[in-house]
Protein backbone atom coordinates (compact mmCIF):
# COMPACT_ATOMS: atom_id res chain seq x y z
CA UNK A 1 0.00 0.00 0.00
CA UNK A 2 1.33 3.44 -0.97
CA UNK A 3 0.74 6.84 0.59
CA UNK A 4 1.61 10.30 -0.67
CA UNK A 5 2.95 12.28 2.27
CA UNK A 6 6.04 13.95 0.82
CA UNK A 7 6.38 14.95 -2.84
CA UNK A 8 9.52 12.82 -2.98
CA UNK A 9 7.59 9.68 -2.02
CA UNK A 10 7.24 9.11 -5.76
CA UNK A 11 10.26 8.69 -8.01
CA UNK A 12 10.69 10.90 -11.07
CA UNK A 13 9.55 7.99 -13.22
CA UNK A 14 6.45 7.48 -11.09
CA UNK A 15 5.67 11.20 -11.26
CA UNK A 16 6.05 11.12 -15.03
CA UNK A 17 3.70 8.13 -15.26
CA UNK A 18 1.18 9.88 -13.02
CA UNK A 19 1.33 13.06 -15.12
CA UNK A 20 0.93 10.97 -18.28
CA UNK A 21 -2.22 9.46 -16.78
CA UNK A 22 -3.45 12.93 -15.79
CA UNK A 23 -2.92 14.08 -19.38
CA UNK A 24 -4.92 11.12 -20.68
CA UNK A 25 -7.70 11.93 -18.23
CA UNK A 26 -7.65 15.58 -19.34
CA UNK A 27 -7.92 14.49 -22.96
CA UNK A 28 -10.88 12.21 -22.36
CA UNK A 29 -12.46 12.61 -18.90
CA UNK A 30 -15.57 10.60 -19.71
CA UNK A 31 -13.47 7.47 -20.24
CA UNK A 32 -12.69 7.54 -16.51
CA UNK A 33 -16.10 8.37 -15.08
CA UNK A 34 -16.71 4.92 -13.66
CA UNK A 35 -13.32 3.65 -12.56
CA UNK A 36 -13.92 4.38 -8.86
CA UNK A 37 -17.48 3.08 -8.69
CA UNK A 38 -18.23 1.78 -5.16
CA UNK A 39 -15.05 3.36 -3.79
CA UNK A 40 -15.09 6.03 -1.08
CA UNK A 41 -12.74 8.93 -0.43
CA UNK A 42 -12.63 10.34 3.10
CA UNK A 43 -11.68 14.03 3.20
CA UNK A 44 -10.37 14.81 6.69
CA UNK A 45 -9.90 18.56 6.71
CA UNK A 46 -8.91 19.84 10.13
CA UNK A 47 -8.43 23.39 8.85
CA UNK A 48 -10.39 25.51 6.40
CA UNK A 49 -9.91 24.85 2.72
CA UNK A 50 -12.09 25.55 -0.25
CA UNK A 51 -10.32 24.56 -3.39
CA UNK A 52 -8.17 21.66 -2.22
CA UNK A 53 -11.08 19.89 -0.55
CA UNK A 54 -13.45 20.58 -3.44
CA UNK A 55 -10.76 19.55 -5.92
CA UNK A 56 -10.36 16.19 -4.15
CA UNK A 57 -14.10 15.73 -3.97
CA UNK A 58 -14.57 16.69 -7.63
CA UNK A 59 -11.79 14.26 -8.57
CA UNK A 60 -13.43 11.35 -6.76
CA UNK A 61 -16.91 12.21 -8.06
CA UNK A 62 -15.51 12.48 -11.62
CA UNK A 63 -14.20 8.94 -11.20
CA UNK A 64 -17.62 7.69 -10.15
CA UNK A 65 -16.72 7.28 -6.48
CA UNK A 66 -18.29 8.70 -3.34
CA UNK A 67 -16.99 11.17 -0.78
CA UNK A 68 -17.41 11.48 2.98
CA UNK A 69 -15.60 13.51 5.59
CA UNK A 70 -15.51 16.73 7.54
CA UNK A 71 -14.34 20.29 6.96
CA UNK A 72 -12.95 21.89 10.09
CA UNK A 73 -11.64 20.52 13.37
CA UNK A 74 -14.72 21.82 15.20
CA UNK A 75 -16.94 19.39 13.32
CA UNK A 76 -14.67 16.41 13.89
CA UNK A 77 -13.75 14.18 16.78
CA UNK A 78 -10.59 16.28 17.19
CA UNK A 79 -12.78 18.76 19.07
CA UNK A 80 -13.31 15.98 21.63
CA UNK A 81 -9.59 15.44 21.88
CA UNK A 82 -9.22 12.38 19.67
CA UNK A 83 -5.74 11.77 18.31
CA UNK A 84 -4.94 11.62 14.61
CA UNK A 85 -3.83 8.02 15.08
CA UNK A 86 -7.21 6.98 16.50
CA UNK A 87 -9.18 8.95 13.92
CA UNK A 88 -7.46 7.33 10.94
CA UNK A 89 -7.84 3.86 12.43
CA UNK A 90 -11.59 4.41 12.54
CA UNK A 91 -11.74 6.08 9.10
CA UNK A 92 -9.91 3.07 7.66
CA UNK A 93 -13.10 1.12 8.40
CA UNK A 94 -15.29 3.55 6.45
CA UNK A 95 -13.39 4.54 3.31
CA UNK A 96 -10.97 3.19 0.71
CA UNK A 97 -8.63 6.19 0.63
CA UNK A 98 -8.19 9.34 2.72
CA UNK A 99 -7.03 12.88 2.04
CA UNK A 100 -5.97 14.71 5.19
CA UNK A 101 -5.29 18.40 5.76
CA UNK A 102 -4.10 19.38 9.20
CA UNK A 103 -2.67 22.57 10.70
CA UNK A 104 0.03 20.59 12.50
CA UNK A 105 3.09 19.61 10.49
CA UNK A 106 3.57 15.87 10.18
CA UNK A 107 -0.05 14.95 10.96
CA UNK A 108 -0.53 13.08 7.64
CA UNK A 109 2.66 11.10 8.30
CA UNK A 110 1.33 10.19 11.72
CA UNK A 111 -1.96 9.13 10.09
CA UNK A 112 -0.17 7.04 7.46
CA UNK A 113 1.62 5.05 10.16
CA UNK A 114 -1.69 3.90 11.63
CA UNK A 115 -3.80 3.70 8.49
CA UNK A 116 -5.04 0.62 6.67
CA UNK A 117 -5.93 2.69 3.59
CA UNK A 118 -3.79 4.96 1.39
CA UNK A 119 -3.33 8.42 2.91
CA UNK A 120 -2.79 11.56 0.86
CA UNK A 121 -1.27 14.63 2.47
CA UNK A 122 -3.57 17.48 1.46
CA UNK A 123 -1.41 20.04 3.28
CA UNK A 124 0.16 20.00 6.74
CA UNK A 125 0.77 23.39 8.29
CA UNK A 126 3.60 25.23 6.59
CA UNK A 127 5.32 21.98 5.71
CA UNK A 128 4.28 20.08 2.58
CA UNK A 129 1.49 20.10 0.02
CA UNK A 130 2.38 17.33 -2.43
CA UNK A 131 -0.83 17.32 -4.50
CA UNK A 132 -0.39 21.03 -5.16
CA UNK A 133 3.10 20.12 -6.33
CA UNK A 134 1.71 17.52 -8.71
CA UNK A 135 -0.68 20.18 -9.99
CA UNK A 136 2.20 22.62 -10.46
CA UNK A 137 4.33 20.03 -12.25
CA UNK A 138 1.45 19.12 -14.58
CA UNK A 139 0.84 22.79 -15.38
CA UNK A 140 4.52 23.50 -16.01
CA UNK A 141 4.86 20.44 -18.22
CA UNK A 142 1.76 21.31 -20.24
CA UNK A 143 2.83 24.95 -20.61
CA UNK A 144 6.52 24.44 -21.35
CA UNK A 145 6.46 20.95 -22.82
CA UNK A 146 9.00 19.64 -20.32
CA UNK A 147 10.20 19.52 -16.74
CA UNK A 148 13.83 20.49 -16.54
CA UNK A 149 15.95 23.04 -18.36
CA UNK A 150 13.87 25.86 -16.87
CA UNK A 151 14.50 28.96 -14.81
CA UNK A 152 11.81 29.30 -12.20
CA UNK A 153 11.25 32.28 -9.94
CA UNK A 154 9.44 31.66 -6.66
CA UNK A 155 8.13 34.85 -5.11
CA UNK A 156 6.56 35.85 -1.81
CA UNK A 157 6.44 33.81 1.37
CA UNK A 158 9.14 31.22 0.80
CA UNK A 159 9.50 30.45 4.50
CA UNK A 160 6.04 29.24 5.43
CA UNK A 161 4.84 28.56 1.87
CA UNK A 162 4.49 24.80 1.88
CA UNK A 163 3.81 24.66 -1.86
CA UNK A 164 7.16 26.34 -2.44
CA UNK A 165 9.12 23.81 -0.38
CA UNK A 166 7.49 20.88 -2.11
CA UNK A 167 7.97 22.37 -5.58
CA UNK A 168 11.66 23.16 -5.07
CA UNK A 169 12.40 19.65 -3.81
CA UNK A 170 10.53 18.12 -6.73
CA UNK A 171 11.92 20.28 -9.51
CA UNK A 172 15.45 19.86 -8.14
CA UNK A 173 15.27 16.26 -9.37
CA UNK A 174 15.07 17.39 -13.00
CA UNK A 175 18.13 18.38 -15.04
CA UNK A 176 19.36 21.89 -15.68
CA UNK A 177 16.99 23.73 -13.40
CA UNK A 178 17.76 27.17 -12.07
CA UNK A 179 15.98 28.76 -9.13
CA UNK A 180 15.45 32.44 -8.39
CA UNK A 181 14.11 32.85 -4.86
CA UNK A 182 12.42 36.22 -4.43
CA UNK A 183 11.35 37.15 -0.91
CA UNK A 184 11.87 39.61 1.91
CA UNK A 185 14.71 38.69 4.25
CA UNK A 186 12.29 37.40 6.91
CA UNK A 187 10.51 35.01 4.56
CA UNK A 188 13.42 33.31 2.86
CA UNK A 189 13.49 29.60 2.02
CA UNK A 190 14.49 27.50 5.06
CA UNK A 191 18.19 26.77 5.05
CA UNK A 192 17.69 23.01 5.00
CA UNK A 193 15.90 23.18 1.65
CA UNK A 194 18.93 24.89 0.14
CA UNK A 195 21.53 22.71 1.84
CA UNK A 196 19.78 19.45 1.04
CA UNK A 197 17.82 19.93 -2.18
CA UNK A 198 19.95 22.38 -4.14
CA UNK A 199 23.51 22.72 -2.91
CA UNK A 200 24.61 19.05 -2.94
CA UNK A 201 23.67 18.81 -6.61
CA UNK A 202 25.19 22.20 -7.41
CA UNK A 203 21.85 23.45 -8.69
CA UNK A 204 22.19 27.18 -9.29
CA UNK A 205 20.00 29.47 -7.23
CA UNK A 206 19.86 33.15 -6.38
CA UNK A 207 18.11 34.83 -3.48
CA UNK A 208 16.74 38.24 -4.43
CA UNK A 209 14.42 40.78 -2.93
CA UNK A 210 13.46 42.46 -6.23
CA UNK A 211 10.79 40.88 -8.42
CA UNK A 212 11.47 43.36 -11.22
CA UNK A 213 15.13 42.36 -11.34
CA UNK A 214 14.24 38.69 -11.76
CA UNK A 215 11.35 38.98 -14.23
CA UNK A 216 13.23 39.10 -17.58
CA UNK A 217 15.10 35.87 -16.85
CA UNK A 218 12.22 33.61 -15.88
CA UNK A 219 10.49 30.78 -17.76
CA UNK A 220 8.10 30.32 -14.85
CA UNK A 221 7.03 32.75 -12.13
CA UNK A 222 5.46 31.08 -9.11
CA UNK A 223 3.68 33.67 -6.98
CA UNK A 224 2.56 32.94 -3.43
CA UNK A 225 0.38 34.61 -0.86
CA UNK A 226 1.74 35.73 2.49
CA UNK A 227 -0.50 33.65 4.75
CA UNK A 228 -1.91 35.33 7.83
CA UNK A 229 -2.51 31.95 9.52
CA UNK A 230 1.22 31.12 9.55
CA UNK A 231 2.19 34.14 11.65
CA UNK A 232 2.11 34.23 15.43
CA UNK A 233 2.61 38.00 15.27
CA UNK A 234 -0.03 40.07 13.43
CA UNK A 235 2.35 43.03 13.10
CA UNK A 236 4.80 40.94 11.08
CA UNK A 237 2.00 39.79 8.79
CA UNK A 238 0.78 43.34 8.12
CA UNK A 239 4.32 44.56 7.46
CA UNK A 240 5.10 41.81 4.95
CA UNK A 241 1.82 40.97 3.23
CA UNK A 242 2.02 43.50 0.39
CA UNK A 243 5.72 43.20 -0.38
CA UNK A 244 5.13 41.82 -3.87
CA UNK A 245 2.27 42.67 -6.22
CA UNK A 246 2.38 41.36 -9.77
CA UNK A 247 0.53 43.66 -12.16
CA UNK A 248 0.29 44.25 -15.91
CA UNK A 249 3.17 46.73 -15.84
CA UNK A 250 5.54 44.22 -14.29
CA UNK A 251 4.39 41.59 -16.78
CA UNK A 252 5.88 43.81 -19.53
CA UNK A 253 9.31 42.90 -18.14
CA UNK A 254 8.72 39.18 -18.66
CA UNK A 255 9.42 36.91 -21.58
CA UNK A 256 6.51 36.48 -24.00
CA UNK A 257 6.15 32.79 -23.14
CA UNK A 258 6.69 32.97 -19.38
CA UNK A 259 3.97 31.23 -17.35
CA UNK A 260 2.60 32.70 -14.12
CA UNK A 261 1.53 30.11 -11.56
CA UNK A 262 -0.10 30.61 -8.18
CA UNK A 263 -1.45 27.92 -5.85
CA UNK A 264 -4.50 30.13 -5.09
CA UNK A 265 -6.27 31.63 -3.31
CA UNK A 266 -4.71 34.97 -4.16
CA UNK A 267 -5.47 38.07 -2.20
CA UNK A 268 -3.77 41.03 -3.83
CA UNK A 269 -0.39 39.67 -4.89
CA UNK A 270 -1.64 39.36 -8.49
CA UNK A 271 -3.85 42.19 -9.73
CA UNK A 272 -6.92 41.43 -11.80
CA UNK A 273 -5.41 43.01 -14.91
CA UNK A 274 -3.01 40.04 -15.19
CA UNK A 275 -5.85 37.51 -15.41
CA UNK A 276 -6.46 38.06 -19.13
CA UNK A 277 -2.77 37.82 -20.01
CA UNK A 278 -2.22 34.54 -21.87
CA UNK A 279 0.78 33.92 -19.60
CA UNK A 280 -1.49 33.66 -16.55
CA UNK A 281 -1.78 29.93 -15.85
CA UNK A 282 -3.26 29.91 -12.34
CA UNK A 283 -6.84 29.08 -13.23
CA UNK A 284 -5.58 26.40 -15.59
CA UNK A 285 -3.72 25.05 -12.54
CA UNK A 286 -7.02 24.67 -10.69
CA UNK A 287 -8.37 22.55 -13.55
CA UNK A 288 -5.19 20.50 -13.75
CA UNK A 289 -5.45 19.92 -10.01
CA UNK A 290 -8.62 17.91 -10.51
CA UNK A 291 -7.07 15.79 -13.27
CA UNK A 292 -3.90 15.10 -11.34
CA UNK A 293 -5.84 14.18 -8.17
CA UNK A 294 -7.95 11.80 -10.28
CA UNK A 295 -4.72 10.22 -11.52
CA UNK A 296 -3.36 10.04 -7.98
CA UNK A 297 -6.47 8.40 -6.54
CA UNK A 298 -6.39 5.81 -9.34
CA UNK A 299 -2.69 5.18 -8.79
CA UNK A 300 -2.94 4.74 -5.02
CA UNK A 301 -6.00 2.51 -5.37
CA UNK A 302 -4.07 0.50 -8.01
CA UNK A 303 -6.93 0.81 -10.48
CA UNK A 304 -6.68 -0.07 -14.13
CA UNK A 305 -6.46 2.84 -16.55
CA UNK A 306 -9.51 2.18 -18.68
CA UNK A 307 -8.25 4.81 -21.09
CA UNK A 308 -5.58 2.43 -22.27
CA UNK A 309 -2.55 1.36 -20.26
CA UNK A 310 -2.28 0.17 -16.68
CA UNK A 311 -1.36 2.69 -14.05
CA UNK B 1 45.80 14.70 41.46
CA UNK B 2 42.43 13.16 42.22
CA UNK B 3 42.43 9.36 42.25
CA UNK B 4 39.44 7.26 41.32
CA UNK B 5 39.82 3.52 41.75
CA UNK B 6 40.03 1.49 38.56
CA UNK B 7 37.13 -0.88 38.13
CA UNK B 8 37.25 -4.68 37.74
CA UNK B 9 33.89 -5.14 36.07
CA UNK B 10 32.05 -2.30 34.46
CA UNK B 11 32.00 0.35 31.77
CA UNK B 12 34.23 3.35 31.19
CA UNK B 13 32.90 6.12 28.99
CA UNK B 14 36.00 8.01 27.97
CA UNK B 15 37.02 10.94 25.80
CA UNK B 16 33.88 12.87 26.64
CA UNK B 17 34.19 16.48 25.59
CA UNK B 18 34.99 18.46 28.74
CA UNK B 19 31.82 19.91 30.21
CA UNK B 20 29.34 17.49 28.62
CA UNK B 21 29.78 14.62 31.09
CA UNK B 22 26.76 15.65 33.14
CA UNK B 23 24.60 15.76 30.00
CA UNK B 24 25.68 12.20 29.17
CA UNK B 25 25.06 11.17 32.76
CA UNK B 26 21.42 12.25 32.58
CA UNK B 27 20.66 11.35 28.94
CA UNK B 28 22.03 7.82 29.39
CA UNK B 29 19.93 7.39 32.53
CA UNK B 30 22.96 6.86 34.77
CA UNK B 31 21.27 8.81 37.54
CA UNK B 32 18.85 5.89 37.86
CA UNK B 33 21.52 3.23 38.47
CA UNK B 34 22.03 1.66 41.89
CA UNK B 35 25.69 0.78 41.33
CA UNK B 36 28.67 3.03 41.90
CA UNK B 37 29.06 5.68 39.16
CA UNK B 38 31.90 8.20 39.05
CA UNK B 39 31.78 11.30 36.89
CA UNK B 40 35.20 12.87 36.49
CA UNK B 41 35.16 16.34 35.03
CA UNK B 42 38.05 18.16 33.41
CA UNK B 43 40.47 15.23 33.56
CA UNK B 44 43.78 15.69 31.76
CA UNK B 45 43.73 14.67 28.11
CA UNK B 46 46.79 14.44 25.89
CA UNK B 47 44.64 15.02 22.83
CA UNK B 48 42.24 17.76 23.89
CA UNK B 49 43.79 19.16 27.07
CA UNK B 50 40.72 18.29 29.14
CA UNK B 51 38.02 15.66 29.00
CA UNK B 52 35.26 14.13 31.10
CA UNK B 53 35.19 10.44 32.06
CA UNK B 54 32.41 8.32 33.50
CA UNK B 55 33.13 5.04 35.29
CA UNK B 56 30.28 2.65 36.00
CA UNK B 57 30.93 -0.24 38.35
CA UNK B 58 28.63 -2.66 36.55
CA UNK B 59 28.41 -3.98 32.98
CA UNK B 60 25.19 -2.38 31.81
CA UNK B 61 23.53 -1.95 28.43
CA UNK B 62 24.15 1.64 27.44
CA UNK B 63 22.09 3.45 24.84
CA UNK B 64 24.90 4.03 22.37
CA UNK B 65 22.59 6.11 20.14
CA UNK B 66 22.33 8.68 22.89
CA UNK B 67 26.08 8.78 23.39
CA UNK B 68 26.72 8.92 19.63
CA UNK B 69 24.25 11.77 19.29
CA UNK B 70 25.90 13.87 21.98
CA UNK B 71 29.45 13.14 20.85
CA UNK B 72 30.43 10.47 18.31
CA UNK B 73 34.07 10.74 19.43
CA UNK B 74 33.30 9.22 22.83
CA UNK B 75 34.75 5.75 23.48
CA UNK B 76 33.06 3.05 25.53
CA UNK B 77 35.24 0.37 27.13
CA UNK B 78 33.74 -2.77 28.62
CA UNK B 79 35.87 -4.11 31.45
CA UNK B 80 35.77 -7.61 32.88
CA UNK B 81 38.15 -8.90 35.53
CA UNK B 82 40.13 -5.70 35.24
CA UNK B 83 40.75 -6.11 31.51
CA UNK B 84 39.23 -4.16 28.61
CA UNK B 85 37.38 -6.86 26.69
CA UNK B 86 35.56 -4.61 24.21
CA UNK B 87 36.00 -1.10 22.85
CA UNK B 88 32.84 0.27 21.29
CA UNK B 89 33.12 2.87 18.57
CA UNK B 90 30.30 5.32 18.28
CA UNK B 91 28.75 7.07 15.33
CA UNK B 92 25.97 9.56 14.86
CA UNK B 93 22.85 7.37 14.76
CA UNK B 94 20.61 7.58 11.70
CA UNK B 95 17.52 7.88 13.92
CA UNK B 96 16.86 9.16 17.40
CA UNK B 97 13.71 8.04 19.16
CA UNK B 98 12.63 9.93 22.28
CA UNK B 99 16.11 11.24 22.97
CA UNK B 100 15.25 14.87 22.29
CA UNK B 101 11.86 16.50 21.93
CA UNK B 102 10.61 18.58 19.03
CA UNK B 103 9.79 22.06 20.32
CA UNK B 104 8.13 23.33 17.13
CA UNK B 105 4.64 24.46 18.20
CA UNK B 106 3.43 23.77 14.65
CA UNK B 107 4.52 20.12 14.81
CA UNK B 108 2.04 17.28 15.38
CA UNK B 109 4.24 16.14 18.28
CA UNK B 110 3.10 19.24 20.20
CA UNK B 111 -0.50 17.96 20.44
CA UNK B 112 -0.68 14.23 19.67
CA UNK B 113 -0.72 11.87 22.64
CA UNK B 114 1.64 8.91 22.87
CA UNK B 115 3.70 9.99 19.89
CA UNK B 116 7.39 9.16 19.67
CA UNK B 117 9.69 12.12 19.10
CA UNK B 118 11.72 10.89 16.15
CA UNK B 119 14.65 12.72 14.61
CA UNK B 120 16.64 11.56 11.60
CA UNK B 121 20.13 12.45 10.51
CA UNK B 122 19.86 14.58 7.39
CA UNK B 123 22.44 14.60 4.58
CA UNK B 124 23.93 17.83 5.94
CA UNK B 125 24.84 16.01 9.17
CA UNK B 126 22.19 17.68 11.31
CA UNK B 127 19.14 16.16 12.93
CA UNK B 128 15.61 17.04 11.89
CA UNK B 129 12.21 16.06 13.23
CA UNK B 130 10.67 13.23 11.21
CA UNK B 131 7.31 15.00 11.27
CA UNK B 132 7.97 18.71 10.70
CA UNK B 133 11.61 18.52 9.52
CA UNK B 134 12.63 21.28 11.91
CA UNK B 135 16.07 21.08 13.48
CA UNK B 136 16.24 21.13 17.26
CA UNK B 137 17.46 24.43 18.66
CA UNK B 138 20.98 24.50 20.06
CA UNK B 139 19.51 24.58 23.54
CA UNK B 140 17.38 21.45 22.91
CA UNK B 141 20.31 19.66 21.30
Amino acid sequence: MRHLIDPLDFSVEEIDALLDLADRIAANPTAYQGVCAHKKLATLFYEPSTRTRLSFEAAMLNLGGAVLGFAGADSSSAAKGESVADTIRAISCYADIAAIRHPKEGAPLRAARYSRIPVINAGDGGHQHPTQTLTDLMTIRRRKGRLGGLTIGLCGDLKFGRTVHSLIKSLARYANMEFVLISPEELRVPEYILSEALEPQHIPYRQLSSLEQAMPHLDILYMTRVQRERFFNEEDYIRLKDTYVLNADKMKLAQPDMAVLHPLPRVNEITLDVDDDPRAAYFEQAQNGVYVRMALIMTLLELTDQGGALC
Amino acid sequence: MLNIDSIRNGVVIDHIKAGTGMQIYHLAGLDKLDCCVALIRNARSNKHGQKDIIKIESVIDLDLDVLGYVDPDITVDIIRDGVIVEKKKLAKPARLVNVIRCKNPRCITSVEEAIDHIFFLSPNGRYRCAYCEQEPSKKDA
